[in-house]
């Protein structure tokens, strides 16, 4: 079977953000980037599935500026086939990017389509949503398990209060959570030879999406500040305090 | 603009979390309505009802929406949904996974987990792990939205005499089914209701050693939580874990033991009335956001603390 994984570049999980001064936007130009946490585990899997035998193709695809390269190369460095990058200047939603999604889909008719549960700068959690509206293909969202067998994908999925399992028929849409999988790293040669894998690169115009923003940002902050707090010596002061002051035990 | 709220439910009662998104939907202003699809789920219909503040109940009662599958019950909402202005749930587990089908539905851009209503347009909303507050204007003509419930006080479960209307919709996609779930069993508050909570983290050392925050929580009635780093590590089954990525919590007290602070944790708890750390190393991040810190051995701060509540 074919799968289609997208990846997006964010700025890496280990940089803490902060608002510009004015408030316009997230100071984030010199930052360091990587593939978002949850697109290595989606990448990661569909490798695995490769090497049981199960996946005969990865296709990665990403959308964003020119840089997205980069995370499309490191995902063909963790075994993808191809990549396809969708670039544009524009700020791209959840929606914009499921529509993408959507009109690739229709192209490439991939049986599985695995995203990440959520990016860790938007936060959103709905492009693998609003692509399975759009398709019409069924969702297993945050997937901790994915079993496939007789044209179903059975996913185990992690909800408030323990785990439910769905069996989903095929094509489908998985996104994943953080206990799926342990991603590889990339080695030397890998990476090497994901320079020569395809790479081809077309516009929203080209699949007819129009991509415009429909949520506008205002501003940005930080959030509210928290008082200093105090450093307390024993337990017993610790109690007395949680008692008397804060009044909250 | 009428305000349809989808409803947290386990077929027989409402979840609390129903109640905070209805708190929510009332500073928009508007006749607020409720829908509860599941099945076998006239109990969960007439508790809707009894809320303070509704004015309808909508009940779709069908095997279809039975573990409130994701393709069936957006199909639904986005089907009941295009007569109101707004579309809430709660940000839970069940929110995220239909909402966003549902706006892509109706094409609307889906707005997650907001924090505040600054006014009919615009919310807050926290992004970057909670490291920035987000100030966002919609344009859609129905907005359809998650709310993070820990933002908002919850409202009245009774007190509400709302009239109960049966939809006859039935949407079976089939394309999914429900093959099972496993639970985590406990008598402790649950994480993101509870009023005091308490996490271990890698500290703890082993999922045994839980024992000592299982003993201190239960003298105080708490919610035991857990760090990604403890979870990963086996100690305790993952839907303890409270941070981005796991579960928000915004109790009136916050105990993190052997928790060091990273971002990831910080986003999840942050807004908890009052922080208390308790680390043997004096230079964790935790230390920065603790409103009372105490370095030590939680080995022996654990057992202490205990006997002193």
């Amino acid at each position: 079977m074919k799968i289609l994984v997208a990846v997006k570049r964010v700025v890496d999980y280990n940089v803490k953000v902060r608002p510009k001064a004015d408030g316009s936007d997230v100071d984030i130009d010199n930052a360091k980037k990587a593939i978002n946490p949850f697109c290595e585990i989606a990448v990661e899997e569909a490798v695995r599935l490769k090497e049981k035998g199960i996946a005969s193709e990865i296709v990665v695809v990403s959308m964003g500026t020119k840089q997205s390269q980069e995370q499309i190369r490191t995902a063909m460095a963790l075994g993808a086939d191809r990549g396809i990058l969708v670039e544009t200047d524009v700020e791209l939603q959840p929606l914009a990017v499921s529509k993408c999604l959507q009109k690739l889909v229709e192209k490439e008719n991939p049986e599985l389509v695995i995203l990440g549960k959520q990016s860790i700068d938007g936060d959103n959690n709905q492009t693998g949503q609003m692509l399975g509206a759009l398709t019409g293909m069924p969702q297993g969202t945050f997937a901790s398990e994915v079993a496939i067998a007789d044209g179903k994908v059975a996913v185990t999925r992690e909800i408030d209060g323990g785990l439910q399992t769905v069996s989903l028929s095929l094509p489908a849409i998985v996104t994943t959570d953080l206990r799926l999988n342990e991603p590889r790293y990339a080695t030397l040669p890998n990476i090497m030879k994901a320079k020569k894998k395809p790479l081809e690169t077309i516009s929203p115009d080209d699949l007819g999406v129009a991509v415009e923003p429909r949520v506008k940002t205002l501003k940005v902050e930080p959030p509210a500040t928290r008082e200093a707090g105090v450093k307390v010596g024993s337990v017993a002061e610790l109690v007395e305090k949680l008692k008397n002051e804060a009044k909250v035990i | 603009m009428s305000i349809l709220v989808v409803a947290e439910h386990d077929n027989g009662s409402i979840k609390g979390a129903t109640l905070n998104t209805i708190a929510a939907a009332q500073k928009l202003g508007g006749d607020i309505d409720v829908l509860v699809a599941g099945s076998d789920c006239q109990g969960a219909a007439q508790a809707a009802a009894s809320i303070a503040g509704v004015a309808k109940v909508k009940v779709a009662d069908n095997a279809a929406y039975g573990h409130q599958l994701a393709e069936n019950t957006a199909k639904l909402i986005a089907e009941v949904g295009k007569e109101y202005g707004y579309i809430l749930a709660p940000a839970t587990t069940t929110g995220k996974n239909v909402m966003p089908r549902a706006g892509a539905l109706l094409d609307v851009q889906p707005i997650s987990d907001i924090i505040a209503v600054e006014s009919e347009n615009v919310f807050k909303r926290p992004i970057y792990a909670g490291n920035v507050i987000a100030t966002v204007e919609s344009s859609d003509a129905i907005k359809v939205i998650t709310v993070r419930t820990t933002a908002f006080d919850p409202v009245a479960a009774e007190g509400g005499s709302a009239e109960v209307v049966t939809l006859d919709a039935a949407h079976d996609e089939g394309k999914s089914s429900f093959v099972g779930e496993e639970l985590a069993e406990s008598d402790r508050p649950e994480l993101t209701a509870a009023d005091i909570v308490i996490s271990g983290g890698r500290g703890m050392q082993n999922g045994d050693n839980f024992e000592l925050l299982y003993k201190v929580a239960d003298k105080l009635g708490a919610a035991v939580g857990a760090s990604r780093a403890a979870v990963d590590a086996g100690f305790v089954p993952n839907d303890m874990q409270v941070g981005q990525t796991g579960k928000i919590v915004a109790p009136n007290l916050y105990v993190a033991v052997g928790i060091s602070g990273a971002i990831q944790h910080l986003a999840g708890m942050k807004d908890s009335k009052t922080i208390v750390a308790i680390n043997k190393d004096e230079e964790a991040p935790i230390f920065q956001v603790a409103d009372y810190g105490l370095v030590a051995d939680l080995f022996e701060a654990l057992p202490e603390l205990e006997q002193s509540v």
